[in-house]
């Protein structure tokens, strides 16, 4: 009401013309609001934003790390199971030649064994051969000339006489001509 | 309104004037004469005003920015938001990102001032724009000023920052005579004006017209025949639609009081062309 008063008083107010106390206040209010708006908002925004960049860059740079050490593992682990198969190929091949050779070897010492068992039971066989031979020509050479001489009579205990029938007649048997005995 | 509501209540309608803006003062009412124009001696509301939303302004941005959260809550996150906002497309963008940091805190200092106090002519009961008070605007634009032409003067030298701001790029010859003065004109005299006048007529003009839509509208509700009565109505509608539009504008003013004050910083600061 008193300002309608007031300008009916004094005609038409201009509000161009500032009030003194009001560009006086303005410019204190506006100085303490920069100071506090400075010393207080600014540096905690700012520290605030500061650390989230910092956290989201470390964030970042771990991760980054953490996937070089995976990929790192990875390819020594990779390394690791291609080393192992090579070693078990390797290993399975050795395997596979050491078994050949000692079938090889086998076989050579199997054979070598039985062809010596097979010669001493040759060479066995013919020696008692030979002594069966020789002590059935002495036998053979006895019976018969004592057969002989009691048949034919004393006139064969000449000894030269004797040995000459006795052999005569083994040729005899040898050639297969058993003239003589039958 | 209540001296508007005893005007409009006579025979005759008494439209509101710049007189509903000189608001009589808390307490005793002594008057002085400042330049041909009786004012008040005393505390006004545009003074309470100013200093209330000064220090709301100030208590919103240390709270949001108190916790220093990694993982911000609502408050720090729209405080972020707002002071992101002026730092870097105000500050950042404008002036260049080598140099904008102290410049930071005086940008958001006006910003968040001039919001605040721009937006109290919309909460209710409060309803008076502090701004639409030339003394208060003055001054701001006074400090605008003073700032960037400091910032100038310091980075050129007074001759070099003079021509830096009345000689454009690129001209030479006898049209300088006539650039020349405009320039110096147009950058060193008139700006601290225009600066301070376009807010202050933005936030007086949007008062008066809520005020003319608001008592004009109760006038033809009370007075007028019964034909005009739903004129009355539908000024009292236009009055919240442009209650609507006058958000915008507070929150616009404020942004361009601060983008301008950001350019005349960038221009003094530059480099020479």
């Amino acid at each position: 009401m008193k300002s309608i008063n007031l300008a009916a008083g004094e005609g038409e107010l201009n509000p161009l013309i500032p009030h003194p106390i009001e560009i006086v206040l303005g410019v204190v209010v506006f100085g303490l609001l920069y100071l506090l708006v400075k010393k207080f908002v600014v540096p905690n925004f700012e520290e605030t934003f500061a650390a989230r960049t910092t956290a989201i860059e470390g964030g970042l740079k771990a991760a980054e790390t953490k996937q070089a050490e995976a990929d790192a593992k990875l390819a020594e682990l990779e390394q690791q199971l291609a080393d192992a198969r090579h070693e078990a190929a390797r290993i399975r091949e050795e395997a596979r030649e050491q078994g050949a050779t000692i079938v090889a070897e086998m076989r050579d010492q199997a054979q070598a064994e039985s062809t010596r068992i097979v010669e001493s039971g040759k060479a066995q066989i013919e020696a008692e051969r030979q002594q069966a031979v020789t002590s059935l020509r002495a036998e053979v050479g006895a019976l018969a000339t004592g057969l002989a001489g009691r048949i034919v009579g004393e006139s064969l205990d000449d000894e030269a006489r004797q040995s000459r029938v006795v052999e005569r007649f083994l040729a005899e048997l040898e050639t297969g001509a058993p003239g003589g005995v039958n | 309104m209540s001296a508007g509501f005893l005007a409009a209540s006579g025979d005759t309608f008494t439209p509101p004037g710049p007189g509903d803006f000189n608001l009589p003062p808390v307490g005793p009412d002594k008057t002085f004469t400042f330049l041909g124009q009786e004012m008040y001696l005393g505390v006004t509301k545009p003074m309470l005003q100013i200093v209330i939303f000064a220090g709301l302004a100030f208590a919103f941005l240390y709270l949001a920015s108190r916790h220093r959260a990694m993982v911000p809550g609502k408050l720090q996150y729209v405080g972020e938001a707002s002071y992101g906002f002026v730092r870097n497309s105000l500050g950042r963008d404008i002036i260049g990102s080598h140099d904008f940091m102290r410049f930071v805190p005086y940008l958001v200092t006006i910003f968040f001032l001039l919001l605040f106090n721009n937006w109290a002519a919309t909460i209710p009961f409060i309803q008076f724009p502090t701004f639409s008070r030339t003394g208060l605007v003055y001054g701001l634009a006074a400090i605008s000023w003073l700032i960037y032409n400091y910032v100038g003067i310091k980075k050129h030298g007074l001759l070099g920052y003079i021509k830096l701001q009345c000689v454009p790029s690129g001209v030479t010859g006898p049209i300088l005579v006539l650039i020349v003065p405009l320039e110096f004109f147009s950058n060193l005299v008139v700006r601290p004006v225009t600066l301070a006048l376009r807010l202050f007529c933005n936030m007086f003009a949007g008062h008066l017209l809520l005020i003319l839509f608001a008592l004009g509208g109760e006038y033809l509700l009370l007075h007028g025949s019964l034909l005009v009565k739903p004129v009355g109505i539908l000024a009292w509608v236009l009055f919240i639609a442009v209650a609507f539009l006058e958000l915008l504008i507070q929150f616009l003013q404020a942004y361009v009081f601060t983008l301008l004050n950001a350019m005349y910083i960038a221009g003094a600061v530059a480099d020479e062309h």
